[in-house]
């Protein structure tokens, strides 16, 4: 009975968090959505939320990478205390961080002297998106990346350098081969999250169709004239997000087989 | 060809100083757990930093503190088998010696030769999942020898085995490394290994050495209680 009771509290909270979702699915004909996909705004969001977030992905792994490798070691005084920081924009709003973006990268900002010694600035381009992309998103894959080269056993790496191995060769031949899952895993969840960005893009970057308008500025857009295109490009994203949820899960489950 | 090393570090509240040397055939070191064995290993090897050491192999000198002299892991050309083997699993048999070999600047084509001699060409192009766990200690020890180590450094290399492939695989170890000639510093928990495979043995406890000797030696007179426990339960099993 009591065991009843605990599991209803938590249905309750499965059907809270599943009806938003069953209501966008649900309140939406296939001609409406048909109706709602050709709408003039919706083509360009698409493929600029795909541009810039693919953009961002490659300067999150590419810099993340080398990151999370150094600071999986614990050895640096220093290294622990990056980490910490490093996991800040998870927890700092997203609408901070655009004022935060545009106070460091903004046309009057920190680093305008070194950056725009002829006046234009990044802010409201495209840039500025992938840049607001990086920001909020780069956490999650790096916080990934380190648990997954610190639950490498280190006799591999030892055994790896008796032979001579350089650094390169460790980190390549074995540190990311055996992580590989829960690295692709990582960045999954960074992409998921660049995906649904919209607060730091939206002070940063503005909400320019064609420039800086992605997916879910779009989908405000649309909502203060055509509900079926916010609904219809709201399930466009809700699609992509689950495609990559399913990802993140499989590589999850073989990132344990592999690791032991 | 000997090995020699005289080793002081602080490893967490252990203060290891102990001095060992492997001239003909194995030393074997025992001692109860955390007396500081894996981390005399990993000195060794250089995996671990020192405060005061040398380390000496025929005439090469590794470490000599004194001369400010510390060789860093890559250039110390030591065989090192871990416990449970550490092959790495992203790779073949033969990959995993290829891997080796090109790292040391061995031209990488020779794998196969090195796992021939061994008894273990036939298991190349597979995984080391699929391998049992006599063919993966001698996988690992073709991969140690494939660099051309000056030495070989094993950490309990029979204690993945069930008990009825122990007793195979430890005389073939024991063949093996009699024919290698190499000098070899075996660490274990097992009085039958320490016997069969050990010339001489070295008990280290609290991070000190407290006897080195032949086994027939350690029988007729332990020096300490461990050293008495560990000969008596070897004629009880």
């Amino acid at each position: 009975m009591q065991r009843i009771a605990i599991a209803g509290l938590g249905a309750l909270l499965v059907a809270f968090l599943a009806l938003p979702i069953i209501a966008l699915f649900g309140t939406l004909s296939l001609s409406d959505m048909q109706v709602g996909l050709q709408r003039s705004l919706v083509w360009p969001a698409l493929r600029l939320s795909v541009l810039t977030t693919l953009c961002s992905l490659v300067f999150v792994i590419s810099l993340g990478t080398p990151l999370a490798w150094t600071l999986a070691d614990r050895r640096g005084r220093f290294s622990g205390m990056i980490e910490t920081v490093m996991q800040l924009p998870i927890v700092i709003p997203p609408a901070v961080a655009g004022v935060a973006m545009l106070l460091a990268f903004g046309r009057r900002g920190l680093m305008a002297g070194l950056l725009y010694p002829r006046g234009e600035s990044v802010s409201f381009t495209t840039a500025a998106v992938i840049m607001a992309e990086v920001f909020v998103s780069a956490p999650f894959y790096v916080q990934a990346a380190i648990s997954a080269f610190r639950r490498i056993d280190p006799r591999w790496i030892t055994v790896a350098k008796t032979f001579g191995a350089s650094e390169l060769q460790v980190l390549f031949r074995v540190a990311l081969p055996l992580s590989a899952p829960a690295l692709v895993a990582g960045a999954a969840m960074s992409w998921a999250r660049a995906l649904g960005e919209f607060g730091a893009t939206l002070m940063f970057a503005g909400n320019l169709e064609g420039r800086t308008q992605t997916l879910p500025l779009a989908i405000y857009t649309a909502l203060e004239s055509d509900m079926r295109a916010a609904q219809a490009l709201a399930i466009v994203l809700v699609v992509f997000a689950f495609g990559l949820l399913l990802l993140i899960r499989s590589s999850a489950q073989s990132s344990e087989d592999r690791t032991r | 060809m000997s090995l020699f090393a005289r080793i002081s570090a602080r490893i967490g509240s252990l203060q290891l100083d102990a001095e060992i040397a492997a001239e003909s055939g194995p030393l074997v070191l025992i001692g109860p757990n955390g007396a500081g064995k894996t981390s005399l290993l990993s000195v060794l090897l250089g995996a671990r930093s020192h405060d005061r050491a040398r380390i000496v192999i025929g005439d090469t000198v590794l470490v000599d503190s004194e001369r400010r002299i510390a060789l860093p892991i890559g250039a110390r050309r030591l065989g090192y088998v871990p416990q449970d083997y550490a092959l790495f699993p992203h790779m073949t048999v033969r990959e995993n010696v290829e891997f080796a070999m090109r790292a040391a600047g061995i031209p990488s084509a020779g794998a196969l030769n090195v796992l021939q001699e061994l008894g273990v060409a036939g298991l190349a192009d597979r995984r080391p999942m699929a391998l049992s766990g006599g063919e993966k200690q001698r996988v690992a020890l073709a991969r140690a020898l494939s660099v051309r180590p000056r030495a070989l450094l094993l950490d309990e290399p029979l204690a993945a085995l069930d008990v009825h492939a122990r007793r195979e695989v430890r005389q073939l170890l024991a063949a093996t490394l009699q024919r290698l000639a190499l000098p070899t510093l075996i660490v274990t928990h097992d009085p039958l290994d320490a016997r069969v495979l050990g010339t001489r043995i070295a008990a280290l406890e609290g991070g000190k050495i407290t006897q080195i000797g032949s086994w027939a030696e350690l029988d007729a007179a332990p020096a300490t209680h461990f050293v008495a426990e560990f000969v008596r339960s070897s004629e009880v099993g």
